[in-house]
Parts: structure tokens; C-alpha cells; sequence
């Protein structure tokens, strides 16, 4: 459902300012969405001054370096710091991307601003409850499925058949394009998002899988498939340089070609 | 209590959306010929005055060819409209009355328009 305004008592308010880096010499200034449900209340904005020349290039390194020397109270997801775990997914600068990969520098403007992924429920300051794109995900099944006894070996696949999984096995599951998708957000408990769909899509055209058919039936649906309208923020988004948007395009060619 | 499973499950999938964007794509190709073509006549039509523009419809051809730009372009905007009330109304009720209205309105625009033009049509010299 739309929502137009946000929720009552989730409008971020002014937050605290904290004090500026003494004796250095280039700083940047960041905005941090800050939310705890313990204190309750609304969420808030704080503002944080970092030393540029003490922190590593990326934002994740200005996070961490935040929380080891400004504000210790600071929450955020991180793991493996080099852009293939997914933890650190959030929105910086008003886009999706994961932070350990996200240069700082490449972000114009005044001041950056780092919010959780949008449109998903907060755990605390910079971690979404992802409960339900995870459910999205096991929806599809993302795992070979066959009726052929297993072969002594292993399931036989050509080098073409294979490449046809490359664009489509890379993805982290960090969430950023389904939380950048306008269609996920107002339908986010029926529309599967583009993650999902692309591994949908990975599993539908993996020349080993024999569940091809069970695969579309599960897919076809008004909501499920269907509410996905190629707005493609889900391409522009992803930090692994992905294409859900086209992915989603080839099951709807597949939904057709089943009927016609 | 419900279990995420649960949740996303939902209903189930309804094995149906496929004809739904066979036919949205099907009439937004009737109307890449016809839009253009609707265009161009209807300013041709109208500088020759009212009575200019009843000799037009009047022509067979023309006839024919507004009855399958207005057939298309509504069932178009039926399956449009549609897409817009789905995304935007989630209350199930609310969005089924609308869904009903949607089509209740896309009918009657097409009787009262297809009709004007068989009127014309069918009256001009009699």
C-alpha cells in the first residue's frame, strides 16, 4: 500500500551535532539516520565531523571510523570490507549501494547523508529487518532441483550452458536494488523484487534444473511477477553492476513463450 | 503470529498476469500505427470545419479505422488503469470496487464513442 507520509513517529528529527575534529586539517561532514527502539521516540538525524585524513577511502571506513572514535553507540552491519558479503547495504547519498565499496569522495555535495535501506522496518540506526526479502528469496527456491537420478559423477553442463548463469550468480543478496524498487516498496509483502526474481531467473535457465515449469507457475502472478514496470532502479542500483531489471524482462519472454 | 514463509507465500500464486501483458503489449502496438495516424487525420479533418469532419468520419475507411483506435486505446487504458489501481490500493476491497468501476467506465466510453461514430457514419447523406 502507498504511503505517501511516513508512519507516525518515524519522520527523522534534528539530531545531535557532534563536536568537530580538533586540529584537522581536511574534514567532511556526514548526517547519520539514528534510530534505537529502545530510547523510542523518533528517529533522528545526527551530524558527525571526520577527519579525512585519518579514515580509509570508502564509507564503511568512515562508519567504523565513527564508531571507534566519535560515537561508539552507532549501529551498522559490516563483515567482509571488500564487496562480496552484502552486509553493509544501506543508502548513501540517496542511493543504494553497499558501503565498503562506496568511495566517499565520489559523493558531491556539502555533506552525505547515510540512511538504512529505505522502506524496510529498523532494527536499530543503520539495520533493516530484512525477514521478508530473505522469506522472498527461499520463495524461489534457489537450488537445483531434479527428478533424473543423480549421476555417479556430477550434472554435466557446456562451458555455453554455463555462461549463460554469468550476471546472474554474482548477486549478494545485499538488497539494495529490491529496496530501491518504487513497485517493491508499495508491494514489498506481494511483489517478490527484483533480487529474488533474478535468482528466479538464474535457477529458470540453469540447463541442469528440471523444475523449469514449477518454477513459472510459482512466478506467475499479478503481484509476484508482474508489478516489476522496468522502472529499473534495480539495475542502476546494484553494486555488483547486475541486471535484475533484464533478468525479470527474460522470465516474462519465458511466460510468454509458454503460452504463445 | 505468522512465519515470513507464511507471508510471502500468501495465497498462493494465481497463475494468471501473463495475458494480462501479452494484451497490454499486443494494443500498445495497434496504437504505435493507429495513434499516429489518428493524429495526423483528426488536424487534417478539423480545418475543413464541422461539416469537413462529419464528411471524414463518414468515409468508410476512416470510420473503420477511428472504431479500432478508440477499441484499442480503451482496452488499453482498461489494462493500464488497472495496473495503476493494483499498485497503489492495497486495502482488497476498496481495490476490487475500483477494478469493477474501471471497467464499468472503459465500457461505456467505448458504446458511447463506437456508437457516435456508426451514427455518423451511417446518417451522413441520408
Amino acid at each position: 500500500m502507498v504511503q505517501l507520509t511516513l508512519p507516525k513517529g518515524s519522520a527523522p528529527k534534528k539530531g545531535k551535532t557532534w563536536p568537530k575534529p580538533e586540529r584537522a586539517k581536511n574534514v567532511k561532514k556526514f548526517k547519520v539516520y539514528r534510530y534505537s527502539p529502545e530510547e523510542g521516540g523518533n528517529p533522528r538525524w545526527d551530524t558527525y565531523f571526520v577527519d579525512t585524513d585519518k579514515c580509509g577511502p570508502m564509507v564503511l571506513d568512515i562508519l567504523i571510523h565513527i564508531k571507534n572514535e566519535i560515537d561508539s553507540t552507532l549501529a551498522f552491519r559490516r563483515s567482509c570490507r571488500e564487496g562480496v558479503c552484502g552486509s553493509c547495504a544501506m543508502n548513501i547519498g540517496g542511493h543504494n549501494t553497499i558501503a565498503c565499496t562506496q568511495g566517499w569522495e565520489e559523493i558531491a555535495g556539502p555533506h552525505i547523508t547515510i540512511a538504512p535501506l529505505p522502506h524496510q522496518p529498523v532494527v536499530k540506526d543503520l539495520i533493516p529487518d530484512l525477514t521478508n526479502f530473505y522469506a522472498q528469496h527461499a520463495y524461489v527456491q534457489p537450488y537445483l532441483k531434479t527428478d533424473t537420478p543423480e549421476p555417479e559423477k556430477e550434472w554435466n553442463q557446456t562451458e555455453e550452458e554455463r555462461e549463460h548463469l554469468d550476471g546472474l550468480y554474482e548477486c549478494i543478496l545485499c538488497a539494495s536494488c529490491s529496496t530501491s524498487c518504487p513497485s517493491y516498496w508499495w508491494n514489498g509483502d506481494k511483489y517478490l523484487g527484483p533480487a529474488a526474481l533474478l535468482q528466479a531467473y538464474r535457477w529458470l535457465i540453469d540447463s541442469r534444473d528440471e523444475a523449469t515449469g514449477e518454477r513459472l507457475d510459482d512466478l506467475e502472478d499479478p503481484f509476484k511477477l508482474y508489478r516489476c514496470h522496468t522502472i529499473m532502479n534495480c539495475t542502476q542500483v546494484c553494486p555488483k553492476g547486475l541486471n535484475p531489471a533484464k533478468a525479470i524482462a527474460k522470465i516474462k519472454h519465458m511466460m510468454v513463450e509458454r503460452v504463445a | 503470529m505468522t512465519t515470513s514463509a507464511k507471508n510471502v507465500r500468501g495465497l498462493g500464486s494465481a497463475g494468471t498476469g501473463t495475458s494480462h501483458h501479452i494484451r497490454q503489449r499486443v494494443t500498445a502496438l495497434a496504437l504505435l500505427f493507429l495513434v499516429p495516424w489518428f493524429m495526423y487525420s483528426i488536424i487534417h479533418a478539423c480545418k475543413a470545419g464541422y461539416e469537413g469532419a462529419l464528411t471524414w468520419v463518414a468515409q468508410p475507411v476512416n470510420a473503420i479505422l477511428l472504431i479500432l483506435t478508440l477499441s484499442a486505446a480503451l482496452y488499453h487504458m482498461r489494462l493500464g488503469i488497472q495496473v495503476v489501481i493494483e499498485d497503489y490500493i492495497g486495502k482488497s476491497g476498496t481495490r476490487q470496487a475500483l477494478l469493477i468501476l474501471n471497467t464499468f467506465a472503459v465500457f461505456a466510453l467505448a458504446v458511447a464513442t463506437i456508437l457516435s461514430v456508426l451514427k455518423i457514419w451511417f446518417t451522413a447523406g441520408a
